[in-house]
């Protein structure tokens, strides 16, 4: 298997490596996909076309594409921010986009939970001109948006870093305006890498959990996400149906994954014809 | 803040660097930041201290917080050390030889960052559970790895298992083998080079790495909640007390909980911001040798 390497330790590494991710990672999953195979194609459908799994569904999928959207623009203008601007203050604003990542999930939970409460920092003010965020799909929304901020920003910035600035002079001393340069030369070419912090934004606001739950309310029907369903009815000990729901949540997640993939190549050939 | 006017550039002024355009958008961005991410952390430290400074330590201190505290830090010493070896073996693999099948293997290896912790936690059940795979198994010999700690620290392996290779494979892809080659062929032993040789170009990228894994196991919420069964004083991490304060209506001892965590996280940002400087030393040397 070895091509013409004189350094040692392949077999040991491979191996370690091999054992390790097949009993950590896909012996788990394996386990996940023959439980949920046991369940049988048509028993499968009815768990799925249950009015609370679809509700679930439909609530995840709804919120995970508003969150994604205003991260969309709001993480698009922080990459810009930062990758152009010098001002005080840059590194502490650098900086807080990692707070999402940083931060434990159920501590952000918790903290959104108390700003967007009907007493809370956000949550009085707003609850004054009739909004209401806590118990609400918009909480989790804002929850899933939280946890999500770092995919956009993180993937454009450098990008926006790198971008050359031959052709935005050559356009500019032709005359163009800055919407011109904006929309034609600068947009197209970080539009790869914006669409795959997205796609990678949305996946994650589909699996997120320990933010949301605090702040749902996870009213059956109305407000109650996929993952917290497959939990609910593990804790019932319905096994077959927290099977099945998990199972959907792994071919959603492996179909953002292909997406990811196949936007990241995209992006790659992008690059590569730029140079 | 504006560059020199000089005569040549001034009709080349890049895009948004006029004045109106960078006021506005700066506005902007530090507003919806201040309120999106900067309120929750202050908030979190706000509540924790709400009741005075007598209140934060008594409720620090409580068994309950003061057991999370431990069984967090225990999980982290478990785990983080597990996935760092594995992080350098998956790393070695992949960027010091060619294969077939490596592309996949580098593919699986980044798994479980697609893969939402909750179907993580229901797919260790259907292996650990009693009516998983092992199950019957484990039952005979009175093994108990479901609901209770090494159900714990498996979960928490399956989520950060790439946090450390993720950052090493970029980093020794770069690095070559040129200097592992010199090496071996010089006559030193495959474990004398990895040792002398491989470590100390990456040790920055392996604290890194170390360091993200470390927030995310003692962060980690969705994996633990399923498996751990959040048996009171037995299973319970911090982020799992944080939700049960949080549903006995103890809201400061929940912040109290969550600072804590909120620390840690506030910690990992400043050695992340650090690390990064050291990390370009790491790549300076790469630099120096090509």
């Amino acid at each position: 298997m070895r091509q013409r390497s004189v350094i040692p330790g392949f077999g040991l590494a491979l191996g370690t490596t091999v054992l390790y991710l097949g009993a950590i990672v896909l012996l788990p999953l394996c386990a996940l996909i023959l439980r949920a195979s046991d369940v049988g194609v048509e028993q499968f459908w009815t768990i799925l076309s249950a009015p609370r799994t679809l509700s679930a569904i439909r609530v995840t999928v709804t919120m995970a594409l508003a969150a994604t959207l205003f991260n969309a623009v709001y993480g698009l203008l922080l990459a810009w921010v930062l990758a152009r601007y010098e001002f005080p203050g840059k590194r502490v604003l650098d900086a807080l986009v990692d707070v999402p990542f940083a931060l434990p999930t159920a501590v952000a939970g918790l903290a959104l939970t108390a700003l967007f409460a009907k007493n809370g920092w956000f949550g009085a003010p707003l609850d004054s001109i009739g909004v209401s965020v806590s118990y609400t799909p918009l909480g989790i929304a804002i929850a899933m948006a939280f946890t999500s901020v770092p995919f956009v920003v993180r993937t454009v910035q450098p990008v926006i870093e790198d971008l050359g600035t031959d052709v935005e002079e050559a356009s500019r001393s032709l005359g163009a305006s800055d919407w011109q340069i904006l929309r034609k030369v600068i947009f197209p070419s970080i539009f790869p890498a914006f669409l795959a912090g997205c796609s990678l934004a949305f996946a994650r606001c589909l699996g997120e959990f320990g933010a949301v739950i605090f702040i749902a309310g996870n009213q059956p029907m109305k407000t109650e996400i996929v993952a917290l369903l497959a939990f609910i009815r593990l804790e019932e000990y319905n096994y077959g149906a927290a099977a099945a729901i998990a199972t959907v949540m792994l071919a959603m997640a492996f179909v953002m994954l292909i997406v990811t993939n196949i936007i990241q190549a995209w992006h790659l050939r992008y690059l590569g014809r730029g140079d | 803040m504006r560059a020199p006017p000089s005569q040549s550039k001034k009709m080349l002024t890049p895009v948004g660097a006029g004045r109106a355009t960078r006021r506005i958008l700066l506005g902007v961005v530090l507003v919806l930041t201040g309120f999106f991410l900067a309120a929750p952390l202050i908030l979190i430290f706000t509540s924790a201290f709400s009741q005075g400074i007598g209140v934060f330590f008594k409720n620090l201190t409580d068994p309950a917080i003061a057991y999370a505290i431990w069984l967090t830090l225990l999980t982290a010493l478990v785990v983080v050390p597990v996935n760092i070896l594995f992080g350098l073996a998956a790393a070695w693999t992949v960027t010091k030889f060619e294969f077939p099948g490596r592309t996949l293997l580098i593919a699986l290896i980044e798994l479980p960052y697609s893969i939402s912790p909750i179907v993580a936690g229901v797919a260790y059940l259907f292996v650990y559970g009693t009516q998983g795979l092992f199950g019957p198994l484990l039952e005979q010999f009175d093994i108990k790895i479901m609901f209770a700690l090494p159900a714990i620290f498996l979960a928490s392996m399956f989520v950060t298992a790439p946090f450390v290779a993720r950052e090493l494979i970029p980093l020794m892809q770069v690095q070559g083998t040129d200097e592992e080659e010199a090496a071996v062929t010089l006559g030193a032993s495959g474990f004398a080079t990895f040792v002398r040789v491989t470590l100390p170009n990456v040790k920055w990228a392996v604290v890194y790495g170390a360091i993200l894994c470390n927030a995310r196991v003692m962060g980690e919420f969705g994996a633990v909640s399923v498996v751990s069964g959040n048996i009171r004083g037995v299973t319970t991490t911090l982020p799992l007390q944080i939700e049960l304060l949080f549903h006995d209506y103890n809201i400061v001892g929940a912040f109290t909980a969550s600072m804590v965590l909120a620390a840690v996280a506030l910690l990992t940002i400043v050695l992340k911001v650090v690390l990064e400087r050291f990390g370009e030393a790491d790549l300076a040397s790469v630099n120096r040798l090509h």
